[in-house]
């Protein structure tokens, strides 16, 4: 690890292209991707039946209590307490109704609870940071948890992450099956980032960050945002061939 | 009306004590009569092992029926879902226990759909583990791919178990899909 971020973010730089609206497989600047991404262009296929099918989860899947993120323990976890809520959708706009939502983040200090993660910041013996929901009947779903602090990794010397939540999602079709994450608006770590940077398109990279939303506060509580996921079959990975 | 998709993004190295939960690779339990394991590694370019990796299947039941029963995420013991997860070890090997899909419809060839997530890895992917068989050249994707790109979707079979490696990249990449537009 001897890259410094002006060598990633020069890398960044060169690869930020206009108008592409996926995340690039294929993103040096990003390290841990150079073996891990397939280099020949995906195969175009129909859809057979089961892959127009989804799983179905239901009451005796998740508990209510686990949208929750902040009543797994005894205590009250530390940090700023927030609302995140939007809908699911598909690419028709349509609510996504009764599906699986999981979140997991790190807490407050910016330290998840993973054996793997050894950045040296205070564990929250009354924080977990895993949660998960079910879409109501049009596609709404609402967590209560902390917000997540910014972390250092190993990607390059001084390397850090924006803060986010992790989400992982389910369509009405297999083929919609979506794994992203959640950023927070104006994070000066955005430039940074390789991870928030494979997404080339500055569009497309909004659409990963919540949105404030006062409606959304509960009084003497918490604070509130506000972020839509739309999930399509047809999105679109970027390979290397497409962008020469 | 139609709304810009929502790009993915890494799984990252941290979703072991998240995603995963108990039960998640067992669709019916070990050693009831008819069942196979399903079993690989996950490896990347240089041929290692990937050891944070997360597989998951979704497949019709052992007469090809789709199945739309909740319960994936508790179990009970009798209720078959279609639906399972599993992360890799430290050896980069996942293992299902479920039963053989059947055709979706006759005379196709019988398959797992199949999504794979890693820490690197910045957008899932989707393939297909096929099981083996004197019609594979019946299915569609495979009877249009060269022999060598269709050994990567064909598990092999080994009595009651089923291997089926994923490789991330290089000459003996798996076929990863695209899906095509379809009416809903």
């Amino acid at each position: 690890m001897t890259d410094t971020q002006a060598d990633i973010s020069a890398e960044i730089e060169k690869l930020s292209v206009e108008g592409l609206t996926g995340v690039r497989l294929d993103y040096p600047p990003y390290r841990s991707s150079l073996l891990r991404h397939p280099t020949k262009a995906p195969h175009p296929v129909d859809p057979e039946t089961i892959e127009r099918a989804a799983p179905v989860f239901g009451a005796q899947d998740v508990d209510p209590l686990e949208a929750d993120l902040t009543v797994q323990h005894r205590g009250e976890p530390i940090g700023e307490r927030i609302v995140v809520a939007g809908r699911v959708l598909d690419d028709a706009g349509r609510p996504v109704a009764g599906q699986l939502v999981e979140v997991w983040q790190a807490n407050a200090a910016g330290r998840y609870i993973h054996q793997r993660d050894q950045h040296p910041a205070p564990l929250d013996p009354n924080f977990t940071g895993a949660g998960r929901c079910l879409t109501g009947p049009d596609g709404s779903y609402r967590f209560t948890t902390v917000k997540p602090g910014p972390y250092p990794w190993r990607n390059h010397v001084n390397a850090w992450r924006p803060a986010h939540i992790h989400f992982s999602l389910f369509g009405s079709q297999f083929t919609e099956r979506l794994v992203t994450q959640m950023y927070f608006p104006g994070d000066p770590l955005f430039p940074y980032d390789p991870i928030y940077q494979s997404v080339p398109d500055a569009r497309a990279r909004a659409r990963l960050v919540a949105a404030y939303d006062h409606e959304l506060t509960v009084p003497e509580i918490s604070t509130g945002y506000h972020w839509d996921i739309v999930l399509s079959g047809q999105r679109r990975t970027l390979f290397e061939s497409e962008l020469a | 009306m139609s709304a810009a998709p929502t790009a993915g993004q890494t799984v990252g190295p941290f979703f072991g004590y998240a995603l995963p939960y108990a039960g998640d690779s067992e669709l019916v339990p070990a050693r009831r009569a008819g069942t196979v394991r399903l079993t690989g590694l996950v490896l990347d370019g240089a041929g290692n092992p990937v050891p944070d990796a997360l597989v998951e299947i979704w497949q019709p039941d052992e007469r090809g029926q789709i199945v739309q029963q909740a319960g994936s995420l508790h179990r009970d013991g009798w209720t078959f879902t279609g639906f399972g997860r599993c992360a890799t070890d430290n050896a980069g090997r996942y293992s299902f226990t479920t039963v053989p899909p059947g055709p979706l419809a006759p005379g196709r060839v019988p398959f797992f759909a199949v999504t794979v997530f890693a820490r690197g890895l910045l957008d899932r992917l989707f393939t297909r583990a096929y099981l083996p068989g004197p019609e594979e050249l019946l299915d569609p994707l495979l009877s249009s791919l060269p022999d060598s790109r269709r050994r990567t979707l064909v598990a092999r079979r080994d009595g009651d178990q089923l291997f089926f490696d994923v490789r991330l990249q290089g000459t003996e990449e798996t076929v990863f899909l695209e899906f095509g537009a379809e009416p809903r």
